[in-house]
């Protein structure tokens, strides 16, 4: 069984594992929920500012949200990251320090809110017209009913979208150490591979993968669950009625018609 | 047999309204290239109703549509209390007129009330608690009162259009345009809603009503107009249409729906 052992010191080194296990938990568990969630929020305002630009009826605007879109979805992340992240560490300097960890961050940001952005125009667009022109009809402006109305119940649709959207970030977010990162600011990944190198074997990585899975195997299910409810939780079961209950509601509202009609 | 309630009795809080007139002039409307309405000349009165009726696709959703600049008309005018409601701002003119659609539109993540008060505070700028009251009393005048803090999808077609026709009364409009109100209704329950939508009509509700329904245009109209291919075929009084068409399309239209 000489195979079985060697594959256990490669990837289930459990001395390995424990000794990588508490800068994984206080450093990269820390810094990639960090860099995620940050990129996330910032991933998603953006993300809807370039949905309601994509849907504008201005050419104005939908053309650029159009561009930027296929930009950051058309290219590979390591590459956008790459390009903003050394391109603009000179201006990043001068405002956050010599830290590439916030242009990870921004680059991030960028690719997710080219995704959201599609993800925030579908459910925009799939929200029934009707909608937009009962609100144009009592009189509300358009930004009015987008913003009262329409968005909302898109939102709403694209939530189950946009936890894979988190899912993908979370993954991504390791691309980040191609930027260089100091030692406080590794996330899982680097920790992980960091490990790997001094204890000569793979676990510290299989460690960190571990990690990556506790944070996005929940998640997935989580939204399964809350999706499920959503669309099928809101009705409340009532037995079978008789529809002259409500023929004789009908008849109070309007009683200077009681019966005379047709 | 039920005893007919006796017609003096008006509902605890049927308060009059006051419609405008409404006039168009030689209105054409287009999609692209295509002309889906023609020329339609047309006076309604204040306070009176005037009936819609025609083959699908004769244009009479695209006319309603045009009077409100859902659709802006590509010529002619439409003159609301003998002003041009095309010079005006859109979203002015359409607090002036209400209109009610065959599917309801609610919003869903709204409840009853909710629906009836959102425009009463975000275009009126009514306050929120104020408006909350004001939708109340409207739901209360379609026989809503109990369901208020519904949400549309607990609520039946025939409830769901009532919660429609209260949320574009409680704008105060001058006139209401239904574009075909109970064609999505219960059979049962169609007659209940032209009977609240005629008793708008006598309060002094100026109304443009597209129908399918022939027994409430000729029992509530004061004028009855027919259309196809996009131009107003004959208008009349609902006699002078349902009982001496003169044009062979209407008799025809009438032999076959009658």
């Amino acid at each position: 069984m000489d195979w079985l052992n060697t594959i256990i010191r490669t990837f289930f080194d459990f001395r390995a594992m424990a000794e990588v296990m508490p800068q994984l938990l206080a450093v990269g568990l820390l810094n990639t929920l960090i860099i995620s969630i940050a990129a996330t929020v910032l991933g998603t305002v953006l993300g809807m500012v370039v949905a309601v630009m994509g849907i504008s009826p201005s050419t104005w605007l939908r053309v650029p949200a159009r561009i930027y879109t296929d930009l950051f979805r058309g290219l590979p992340a390591i590459l956008t990251i790459l390009l903003i992240g050394q391109g603009f560490a000179r201006l990043s300097q001068s405002v956050f320090g010599p830290s590439p960890y916030p242009l990870g961050i921004i680059a991030l940001s960028l690719i997710a809110s080219a995704y959201i952005g599609e993800i925030f125009r579908a459910g925009i667009l799939s929200v029934d017209k009707g909608q937009g022109e009962a609100c144009r009809a009592l009189g509300m402006s358009y930004a009015r009913s987008m913003a009262l109305v329409v968005v909302p119940q898109g939102v709403r649709r694209v939530l189950p979208a946009l936890v894979n959207q988190f899912i993908a970030i979370v993954k991504d977010s390791s691309l980040v150490y191609f930027l260089g990162l100091l030692v406080t600011e590794r996330e899982l990944f680097r920790v992980g591979q960091d490990a790997a190198v001094l204890s000569g074997n793979l676990s510290p990585l299989v460690a960190a993968g571990l990690f990556y899975l506790v944070i996005t195997v929940p998640l997935t299910h989580l939204v399964n669950h809350f999706d499920n409810k959503f669309r099928t939780g809101r009705r409340r079961p009532a037995p079978p009625t008789s529809g002259l209950k409500e023929v004789k509601e009908l008849d109070a509202a309007s009683p200077l018609t009681t019966g005379s009609n047709t | 047999m039920k005893t007919p309630t006796p017609t003096t009795t008006a509902a605890p809080d049927a308060q009059a309204f006051h419609g405008s007139s409404l006039e168009l002039r030689n209105l054409t409307m287009a999609y692209g290239d295509i002309e889906v309405l023609r020329n339609v000349s047309l006076t309604v009165a204040p306070g009176t109703t005037t009936c819609i009726i025609g083959p699908s696709g004769s244009g009479k959703s695209t006319l309603l549509r045009g009077i409100n600049r859902l659709h802006e008309p590509k010529s002619g005018d439409v003159l609301l209390a003998g002003e041009s409601a095309l010079t005006v701002n859109p979203d002015t003119l359409r607090t002036r007129i209400g209109m009610v659609f065959q599917h309801f539109n609610l919003f869903p993540d709204h409840t009853a009330e909710e629906n009836v008060a959102l425009a009463l505070w975000s275009v009126k700028g009514m306050p929120k608690a104020q408006a909350m009251d004001r939708a109340r009393q409207r739901l209360a005048e379609v026989g809503l009162a109990e369901r208020a803090d519904h949400r549309p999808r607990d609520l039946s077609g025939g409830q769901q259009q009532r919660v429609a026709i209260a949320r574009a009364l409680a704008m105060e409009p001058e006139v209401m345009l239904f574009d075909e109100a109970t064609s999505a209704l219960d059979p049962e329950l169609v007659k209940g809603v032209l009977n609240l939508m005629a008793g708008l009509g006598r309060r002094g509700m100026t109304m443009l009503v597209v129908t399918h329904e022939m027994g409430f245009a000729r029992k509530v109209a004061d004028q009855v107009v027919f259309m196809d291919e996009g131009e107003v075929v004959e208008a009349g009084t609902p006699a002078q249409l349902f009982d001496n068409p003169r044009s062979e399309r209407l008799q025809r239209f009438l032999s076959e729906v009658l």
